[in-house]
């Protein structure tokens, strides 16, 4: 211990000696050090991001679309046609235990009016299930029920750009709309979600019971169908199950063939945003390890300068020798002094990075994310890179021939 | 702190301090075999002071070396204090040289940018004392050389002959068996080497250091009690001082 301390003050006066010196081997460090921190900060805030967005879409979700038709040598997309009925969406829901909530959906885009604002919008005719599946609370208001789905009553729930768009400060509920020139009674206004990861705006929307948009809306020719069905599973686990159970329960309720295609496709949407979040890991990962080649080229530095001061303090080094220092006293002092060089680089260089990172963060608008973890790894880091890189210089001294050095000019 | 097995150590009481027997050194040079020593025996006793003399390339720092255990002989036996370093690892020759061995520089090798009390502790870092007791011994030793006024000054704010004191400090401070002397005045004025002659023959007459010191000057020599001269790697003569010159006893006073 009094060796060890001993040693800590001769590498610190060491360092003192040669503050230029010093200081610049330090700035390899401080730069690496702050090149990964703030490097991490932006993929975790990239990684975050895509994680709040697939919160805001809803967990574990499946949308079952209706199929895909041919009209005269002319293929449409999916849900062009409508194959799905209620019914399915009720056989979904009944049949498959491992399914939460179903939310049949019948939908378009139409143009809304409130005095003499209007605005158009995306109209969802559904179930009051769907703000349980997408995770989606209300600002104000009160919510549909299964009896307005029943009774098909004229009442609706606004996504906040909707608000903005017809309520200018006016407090929308109880207000009147027309949709499509069908009055409806606005009864809640739905909590802002914002955009998805397509970079669509969630809150342009208007949510009206299932039944009244087909009676009212969108429905008239081909009734007791729906365009989509929302499906949420209990937990991550059974997706694949209900997705591949979804398709068995429809094919045998459409009599589709073994040979034929499906008249509707079941969508994994937590799957495809689970890559989005896998590739954003990738990418921090990869921003990590960019600038973690700073910090080794860093490290490169320390062993230079090291070497160098190995070679001006040969003669130090024999004398300490010469009066019984041992191989490992002397290890133990450059060592001590690259470590310390390494550790006090690695504390400016984390203040760096993150004063970089905020700098970023505001000119770029990117979201960033500091983590504990990330800084004190990155600090560990460069404590190691000290030890590697200081490791051979180190050594050479300590295996130094005391007459040879004694008599180094 | 391990030594070699003392099966050697010799149980007599007149067991000398130094035993040299056929010492043999042989530097290869590329193609070309240099025989630095070749064959040296010799004793010395607890409390001896004795100068070596030779010409450049006599083999007397080689002796010196290996006396000092900074050097390995090709072949024939070196005890200090029934220690023989042959068979010992370069750590535990560290120890050897620490515990039992002070040198003194023609150089002086002091640490620059380190303060003259500082330097004296240095052996005792290495031995492993503790602060309060490192601080107090490196002062003594200090003391003992008349520089306890300057114990925080530098090396470059002291004179050669004070800087060669603090060296000798340094190399009393573990209180060795031994004090090796490289060229001790080889750097000084003739006044300020009687000084150090003054500070060799007090330590050596008041305390029984035993001390060896390599000089090429006869004037130096003289303070010594036993002369051994080198000539090709060996000893051409060695005999006794009978008459020392006493250097002047004012040197520690100011």
């Amino acid at each position: 211990m009094t060796r060890l301390l001993a040693s800590l003050r001769i590498a610190l006066r060491a360092l003192m000696v040669n503050k230029m010196r010093s200081a610049l081997t330090m700035l390899g460090i401080i730069i690496g050090v702050g090149a990964v921190i703030a490097m991490i900060a932006v993929g975790s805030g990239a990684k975050k991001r895509i994680a709040e967005q697939i919160a805001s879409m809803g967990s574990n979700m499946l949308i079952v679309l209706s199929g895909s038709s041919t009209s005269g040598g002319l293929r449409f997309g999916s849900g062009t046609v409508p194959t799905l009925k209620v019914d399915d969406a009720k056989a979904i829901s009944t049949e498959i235990p491992a399914v939460k909530y179903v939310a049949p959906t019948l939908g378009g885009v139409a143009q809304v009016v409130f005095g003499n604002q209007n605005w158009s919008t995306v109209i969802n005719g559904t179930t009051p299930e769907i703000l349980e599946i997408r995770e989606w609370p209300l600002s104000s208001g009160r919510s549909f029920t299964q009896q307005d789905v029943d009774g098909a009553t004229k009442v609706c729930l606004l996504g906040q750009t909707v608000v903005d768009n017809l309520f200018g400060g006016i407090d929308p509920i109880g207000q009147v709309i027309r949709i499509k020139n069908v009055p409806f009674t606005v009864i809640g206004v739905l909590a802002p979600k914002g955009q998805s990861t397509g970079g669509q705006d969630q809150d342009d929307t208007i949510i009206v019971p299932l039944t009244t948009a087909q009676k009212r809306l969108f429905g008239m020719q081909f009734p007791g169908m729906v365009r989509l069905i929302m499906v949420q599973a209990r937990e991550p686990e059974v997706m694949k199950d209900v997705e591949n159970q979804i398709n068995d329960l429809l094919r045998q309720r459409h009599h589709i063939q073994p040979n034929q295609d499906n008249d509707f496709s079941v969508r994994n949407l937590t799957e495809i945003m689970s890559t989005a979040q896998q590739s954003a890991s990738v990418m921090s990962l990869l921003l990590g390890a960019i600038a973690s080649i700073s910090l080794i080229v860093g490290g490169i530095g320390i062993m230079n300068i090291m070497l160098v001061s190995v070679t001006e303090r040969t003669r130090e080094i024999g004398i300490r020798i010469a009066v019984g220092a041992k191989g490992r006293d002397i290890l133990l002092q450059f060592l001590i002094e690259s470590l310390v060089l390494s550790l006090i680089g690695g504390i400016l260089g984390i203040g760096v990075g993150i004063a970089g990172t905020v700098v970023l963060a505001t000119f770029t608008q990117w979201p960033t994310l500091f983590s504990i973890e990330a800084i004190f790894l990155a600090f560990l880091f460069s404590g190691s890179v000290g030890v590697f890189f200081g490791f051979y210089p180190a050594r050479k001294a300590s295996l130094l021939n005391p007459i040879e050095a004694l008599r180094y000019e | 702190m391990r030594f070699a097995p003392c099966s050697l150590r010799l149980k007599g009481k007149m067991e000398p301090l130094i035993q040299v027997q056929d010492l043999v050194k042989v530097y290869s040079l590329g193609e070309v075999e240099v025989q630095a020593l070749q064959g040296v025996s010799l004793s010395i006793d607890r409390g001896e002071f004795v100068a070596i003399m030779g010409a450049s390339g006599s083999g007397k720092s080689t002796f010196m070396n290996i006396l000092g255990f900074l050097d390995q002989p090709t072949s024939g036996q070196y005890l200090l204090d029934g220690i023989n370093g042959e068979r010992l690892s370069r750590d535990e020759l560290a120890g050897i040289r620490n515990q039992k061995i002070g040198f003194v520089f023609q150089g002086f090798n002091l640490l620059s940018r380190t303060s003259a009390v500082e330097n004296v502790e240095l052996p005792l870092i290495y031995a492993g004392t503790p602060t309060s007791k490192r601080k107090e011994m490196a002062r003594n030793a200090l003391s003992q050389v008349g520089l306890e006024g300057r114990s925080h000054h530098h090396p470059s704010q002291l004179s050669g002959g004070e800087q060669q004191r603090v060296a000798i400090a340094r190399a009393l401070v573990n209180q060795p068996s031994i004090l090796l002397a490289d060229e001790p005045t080889g750097n000084l004025d003739s006044k300020t080497s009687e000084e150090i002659m003054g500070i060799f023959q007090r330590l050596n007459r008041e305390m029984g250091i035993t001390i060896i010191m390599i000089t090429h000057e006869p004037d130096i020599a003289s303070f010594a009690k036993r002369d051994i001269h080198f000539r090709d790697g060996k000893i051409v003569d060695d005999h006794v001082n009978l008459a020392p010159s006493n250097a002047v006893r004012e040197e520690v006073e100011k």
